[in-house]
Parts: structure tokens; C-alpha cells; sequence
């Protein structure tokens, strides 16, 4: 419980319609008890503020601070003066003072008299800070030891990229692998478009080199044929169920980088271009394949093709599959292999059915155009409609929407551009882990722009394409970033919880499970104590919702900071004085 | 501080902190013109809301109660406001059990960005609550009473006020 609040005005947020020095007076006569040290300040979220709140707290005198002035929405990051004062605030200037006017609708003169409907509106928010934070407990932040191993899920280019990012920073990292080799996807790659200067060539993937840091690396134990049963615990301090073969074994880890990739459509999409039904349509992993060994050859006759025709888009920005997203990276690999085709075949000729050219990389477009300027891709922006042999051909029909009319191409081959869709089993993944899955199963970041890597779940981290498609250096970039996310929550000896946690009262607590049941977080678990059933929050887990406190039929779980005491105050404080 | 009589009446916002309480503060920023009458109090999500902090605060005094929260779907804590929606409409119904005209108490879903819909939400909810007048005071009951009727809404088992 605070007893010795220190309250600060902000004469910014209440100026000119207010004076501070009065408002400072009002809480002084009202609340003087509760509050040793009633302060205005110019300015507080100023250095200068808040090293006057600083001094105030470094004299002991103070256990509890509260601001008056802006919302609490912002600079919260601003008046944080340790785990040993509470802090609070009271939002006088978004809804007092901006959103106040005069009831015809015009704004309050400065200097003017205060209206009453403004005085008690500020003096209402005021007395109800206050009786809030005298019901306030102290933080008690458990700050439980770390540690620190990095679990990855996933051993494609991303994950490889992550692992070999936290292990460069000196982490221990478990690098866990579906299948029986590292390289996921990549690993099925001739070729990548361009990735290093001049931005012209189709280079190496580099993936067998990655392979080989990988392996190489004494920090990084990879482990293959291997999957993520059970995730249980906490950051710093989860407990990894990996089951490999008919073994399992429970693995501590500090937190996990999901980086589980993407897989090409399937044939469903790829269907109506008679995929699976004429041997010489074939998907771009397929030919991908046959570029890599070294020789491109139909496969209903192995002759050499030399009229080779892609179709893209097979399976994206289609609704009626309900894959209306672009697949992002199909139009250039697509490009690429065109490009090889000719490598192979020079004397052969590729034509490319687009809906639109998407190459927004560094020199992407450069390249695309390369294709078509230097190796003679022709380019036609249309649909197909239908794929069907003749002769020992296969003949593409399609619509030329530039030139208005419709083509017809001989085929020796058809490549589909599949699209990408999310891992198999993706879901399930997600559900293990307690994290958020769009539609169409790919993994939801915390917040698109200031949270791109993190997850809802914390210590949980996304990259690479198993959050939406992604092309390799867009994939290596991620990884980074969430092994940098990684080491960020490690950096330090010990990981503080935030204090607005729910907390059980061990007495009130009658085991009936309710507040687990509907946690959206899993930070409640079932404990024994003394031979009874009670719950008790994961403090690291808990965001600070208080559903659970809502829903205790006992009010025995209160979420410090908002709990009934402290709500039923305000509550009073408006209704009853 | 009692209201000021005749003029304003005495109504509670419970918002939760990432939309609507968010919502409150653009429609500040943005100076929108709203009633006076309300004030807010913060709770972290709609979900926190238990339906007897609204039984009280009507049965305290306060002539009008509005919760505001995510829009479904939107919650922050990904599902918190549909725990809300759910005990909120039962606190509705309930509510003339309780002797308390349901129209005094109502809950909707304004995000951090709508200012504009949140200042249409709070003058709405106002004139509704003014065209109903001031609830009726319990000042000629005893406050043993008052006690009792409070330990009863709060199952003997909430922690008191």
C-alpha cells in the first residue's frame, strides 16, 4: 500500500486554462495525508521533471509518485524511477483540458474563471488518482535466473541464419530439424536470384556453406529428424519436449526462434493447368531440380525442351482457392529460372504468363528485365486459360491483355509457379506454442511494425517465411533480427516481470480452475499446496490482462495495479464523497 | 464532490487501456466537444470488467455506466472483450432484477483511433442518461442496509470496498 505519494502536476498538460499551483493546493487540502510532496513542474516528462520526481524519490521520502498531467498512453517509459516506487498517472490533459469546451461549443478563455464543470471534472481525476494509488501494492518483481540455450525450430536458411547469428554473440543454441538434412527449402535451390554486386547474375545460394558453419559451430547442436512436442514454462526458463524417432526428451531452454518456412502449393491449385495429368507440366521446384542436376529434359520423352512456358501466380492472389496473398517471390524466381533456361538451352525460348511483375528488391527489377532484354524471355501479361497436348506439345492458351487478343503457345514444357503456403502442421505448431495463426497459417507477429519478430507469447520469436512469404535475403534478415531479439531479453543477469502481474492469494483460492481456463496467456497453472489444488500465475507469462481476476469466483487472483480494491476506490471516490 | 446539481449528472467509463481509453485520448487531441459528465476510469482490458464493479457503481450513486472496449476481434489480449461481451449482456438483463433501468448502463467497442466515434459514443450515451434524469439516491436507508445490499450483489465472497 502507498502511504507516502509523491504528486507531480505537469503545468504543460493543464496551462492555460488551469493553474497548477491551485490544482497542487486542492490535493494538498484534500489528500495532504496520503501525499508528503505536492509539486508542479513546468514541464515533468523534461529531464529536468523528472529529475526533480528523481531527487524527491532518492530522498526516501516518497513510495509512490503519481503524474498529473499527460495520458498514460504516452511517455510511460519516461517515469520509471525503480522497482521500489509505484508509479501512476492521471490523465489531465487529453480529458480535461484538451477535450473540455464551453457548452456553446467555444473554447475556455485563458485567465478567465474556471468553469465548474471543468473544476470538478479536474478535481474528480485527481481524487481518484490518488485513493487508486493508496490502494496500490508494492511491486514484488520475482526475477528468476536465466537461461539463456536458444532453442531454433527449423534448419532452412532462417533458421540456420538465427542460429548462427545468437551463436556468433556467444548463446548456446539447439538448432531442431524436421527432416533428415539441414538446408529446408533452400537446399532444393541451383540457383537464387542475384544477392551480392553487380546484381545481375543468379548466384550460389551459399547454402552448402551455411551448412557447413552450421556444423562447424561447437555452440550450435543441431538435431535432426527431430520435432517440438511440448513447450511448458516460461522465457528464460521453458522446458522443451523434442521427440525424435519414438524418444522423447525434455530439453531446458530460454526461448525459442520459430522459423518452421513455407511450402509450395499443392496440386489442388496447380490442377487446372493439368499438373499431375501431363507429364511435361511440371512445378518450379520440379524444374529447379532438373537445373541443378544438370540436365533440363522433358519428362515424357527426355528430350531437350526449347519451347519452355511459365505460368505464374499458380495458387496465388487467387480467391477462389482463398489464396488471395501474393506469394512475393515467384516473379523472380521465375525470371531466374528463365534465365538459366537459356544458360542450358541457348538456342530455346521461354515465355512467362504474368498478372503483374513484382520485384521491389535492390536490383530486382533490373534483373527481371534482364530476362527479358538480354535473354529474350517473352513476357506476356494474361491469364491461362487452359493447358492441353497435341502432337507430342503441350499448347498453352492464354489471354495477351496488353495486346487484347489471345496467344496460343507450343510448349515442349510447362513450368508452374506454385505459390507459397504455410508448413504443414504450421497450426498445430502455433497452438503448441500458444502463438496467433492468420487464415491461412501463417504465424502472426506481435505487431507489424513495432513488433515485427516477437509473438504473443513472450520469449517466443518469428522468422523467415513461416510468418509470410519471404525470399531468402528478406528470410536471412529476419533470422537476424530475432536472434538480436534474443539476446536482448538475455542481456541481462536477470529477468525482471512486470509488475502489472495478477497474483493469487493462496488462502481465498479454492482450486476450482477457472482462471486457468480462461487465461488467454497460460500463465496460470494447477499447483499443490498442502495436499489442495490452488492456482498460481507464471509471472513471466502473465501479460496483465486481469481476466482472470474478472472471472475468480473468490477474488482471491487480483492483478496488481488494477485490483477490485483499487477500482472500487475510484468508484467511490466519484460516487460516494 | 456532488455533482453539480441540475447541470451534470454523474456517469462512469470504464475503458480499457489499448483501444478506447486510447480512443478517449485522440478524441482530446483531436478537441473534440464532449458532455462533461463522464469519468473515466482505466482498467487494462475489457475483460478485467467484472459485471458487479457496474452493479455497484450504479448502486452507489452514479446515474449512468458505459464500458468501452476493442472492437471483437481487436483485443489486445486476443480474447479478453469477448469475455466482456458475454457478461456484459447478462449484466444488462439482469440489471431489472436489481431494480436498476437497464438503459443506465451500456457497452461498446471504440478503437485508439476512432476520436471521432468516441466523442458521438460519450455524447449519445449522455443525453441518453439526461432524458432518463438522476437515478435514485439511497439516501433514507440505512447504511446497515446499504451493507447488506452490497455484501449480497458481492456473494459474500468479493473483497469489500
Amino acid at each position: 500500500m502507498a502511504e507516502k505519494i509523491g504528486v507531480y502536476i505537469d503545468e504543460s498538460s493543464v496551462a492555460p486554462l488551469l493553474n497548477a499551483e491551485e490544482l497542487a493546493a486542492y490535493v494538498k487540502e484534500k489528500c495532504g495525508g496520503a501525499c508528503p510532496i505536492v509539486k508542479a513542474h513546468k514541464r515533468l516528462s523534461s529531464p529536468d521533471g523528472v529529475a526533480m520526481i528523481k531527487a524527491d524519490v532518492d530522498a526516501g521520502e516518497l513510495d509512490a509518485v503519481l503524474i498529473c498531467g499527460t495520458s498514460p498512453r504516452v511517455d510511460w517509459d519516461v517515469f520509471t524511477f525503480g522497482d521500489k516506487v509505484l508509479v501512476d498517472r492521471v490523465n489531465l490533459r487529453e480529458f480535461v483540458t484538451l477535450s473540455y469546451k464551453n457548452p456553446d461549443g467555444s473554447s475556455v478563455a485563458a485567465g478567465g474563471p474556471i468553469p465548474a464543470e471543468l473544476r470538478s471534472m479536474v478535481q474528480d481525476y485527481l481524487r481518484m488518482g490518488v485513493v487508486k494509488m493508496q490502494k496500490m501494492n508494492r511491486p514484488n518483481p520475482e526475477l528468476p535466473e536465466t537461461n539463456r540455450t536458444i532453442l531454433v525450430l527449423g534448419g532452412g536458411f532462417t533458421g540456420m541464419n538465427a542460429a548462427l547469428a545468437a551463436a556468433g554473440a556467444g548463446a548456446e543454441v539447439i538448432l531442431v530439424e524436421k527432416s533428415d538434412k539441414l538446408g529446408g527449402r533452400a537446399a532444393g535451390l541451383y540457383k537464387t536470384f542475384p544477392m551480392n554486386y553487380p546484381y545481375l547474375e543468379a548466384t550460389d545460394t551459399g547454402i552448402d556453406r551455411l551448412i557447413g558453419l552450421v556444423t562447424g559451430n561447437s555452440r550450435i547442436k543441431v538435431r535432426l529428424n527431430t520435432t517440438l512436442k511440448l513447450l511448458a514454462g516460461a522465457p528464460a526458463m521453458y522446458e522443451a519436449t523434442l521427440a525424435s524417432g519414438g524418444n522423447e526428451e525434455k530439453v531446458p531452454v530460454g526461448s525459442v526462434v520459430l522459423a518452421a518456412g513455407w511450402t509450395p502449393m499443392e496440386t489442388e491449385a496447380l490442377a487446372p493447368f493439368g499438373y499431375g495429368k501431363f507429364k511435361n507440366v511440371v512445378t518450379s521446384a520440379e524444374f529447379e531440380a532438373m537445373v541443378k542436376a544438370g540436365d533440363i529434359k522433358r519428362p515424357s520423352d527426355g528430350k531437350e525442351p526449347k519451347t519452355v512456358v511459365f505460368i505464374q501466380c499458380v495458387g496465388s492472389r487467387d480467391k477462389s482457392l482463398d489464396r488471395p496473398y501474393c506469394s512475393g517471390f515467384c516473379c523472380m524466381y521465375t525470371a531466374k529460372q528463365a534465365i538459366l533456361t537459356k544458360d542450358h538451352i541457348p538456342d530455346s525460348q521461354s515465355y512467362v504468363f504474368y498478372m503483374d511483375i513484382r520485384s521491389p528488391g535492390k536490383m530486382y527489377d533490373e534483373f527481371t528485365r534482364r530476362a527479358m532484354e538480354e535473354y529474350g524471355a517473352r513476357y506476356i501479361r494474361g491469364r491461362v486459360a487452359m493447358v492441353y497436348p497435341k502432337d507430342g506439345k503441350m499448347i498453352v492458351r492464354g489471354a495477351d491483355t496488353l495486346a487484347g487478343t489471345q496467344v496460343e503457345v507450343e510448349a515442349d514444357l510447362v513450368v508452374l509457379a506454385a505459390g507459397a503456403e504455410a508448413a504443414k502442421g504450421a497450426p498445430q505448431l502455433a497452438e503448441k506454442l500458444r502463438i496467433s495463426y492468420d487464415k491461412y497459417g501463417f504465424f502472426m507477429e506481435s505487431h507489424p511494425k513495432l513488433k515485427p519478430v516477437e509473438t504473443n507469447t513472450a520469449g517466443v520469436y518469428l522468422a523467415g517465411s513461416c510468418q509470410g512469404p519471404k525470399d531468402i535475403p528478406q528470410s536471412v534478415g529476419q533470422g537476424s533480427a530475432a536472434a538480436a531479439k534474443v539476446l536482448a531479453l538475455f542481456s541481462k543477469d536477470m529477468l525482471e516481470s512486470d509488475p502489472q502481474i495478477s497474483r493469487v492469494d493462496i488462502k481465498r483460492c479454492v482450486g476450482c480452475g477457472k482462471c486457468i481456463m480462461t487465461c488467454p496467456f497460460k500463465a496460470i497453472k494447477e499447483v499443490e499446496f498442502r495436499g489442495q489444488k490452488k492456482a498460481e500465475v507464471i509471472e513471466t507469462v502473465c501479460q496483465g490482462c486481469g481476466i482472470c481476476t474478472s472471472t475468480c469466483p473468490q477474488g482471491a487472483i487480483q492483478l496488481s495495479h488494477f485490483t477490485d480494491n483499487q477500482i472500487l476506490a475510484e468508484v467511490n471516490a466519484l460516487c460516494q464523497s | 464532490m456532488p455533482v453539480l446539481t441540475g447541470k451534470e449528472l454523474r456517469i462512469v467509463g470504464f475503458l480499457c487501456n489499448w483501444c478506447s481509453y486510447g480512443g478517449a485520448d485522440t478524441a482530446g487531441v483531436g478537441r473534440f466537444n464532449q458532455p462533461t459528465d463522464l469519468r473515466i476510469i482505466r482498467v487494462p482490458c475489457s475483460g478485467r470488467i467484472d459485471p458487479l464493479f457496474i452493479a455497484k457503481t450504479l448502486i452507489n450513486g452514479a446515474d449512468g455506466v458505459l464500458v468501452s472496449g476493442c472492437h471483437p476481434r481487436d483485443c489486445h489480449y486476443a480474447e479478453g472483450n469477448f469475455y466482456a461481451r458475454r457478461r456484459l449482456e447478462v449484466l444488462k438483463r439482469f440489471l431489472p432484477i436489481l431494480g436498476i433501468d437497464p438503459a443506465r448502463f451500456d457497452y461498446t467497442w471504440v478503437s485508439a483511433s476512432e476520436g471521432q466515434r468516441w466523442q458521438k459514443v460519450v455524447t449519445v450515451f449522455t443525453e441518453q442518461i439526461h432524458a432518463l434524469g438522476p437515478a435514485t439516491r439511497h439516501e433514507n436507508v440505512s447504511p446497515e442496509l446499504l451493507a447488506k445490499v452490497a455484501s449480497a450483489i458481492q456473494g459474500g465472497n468479493r473483497v469489500a470496498a
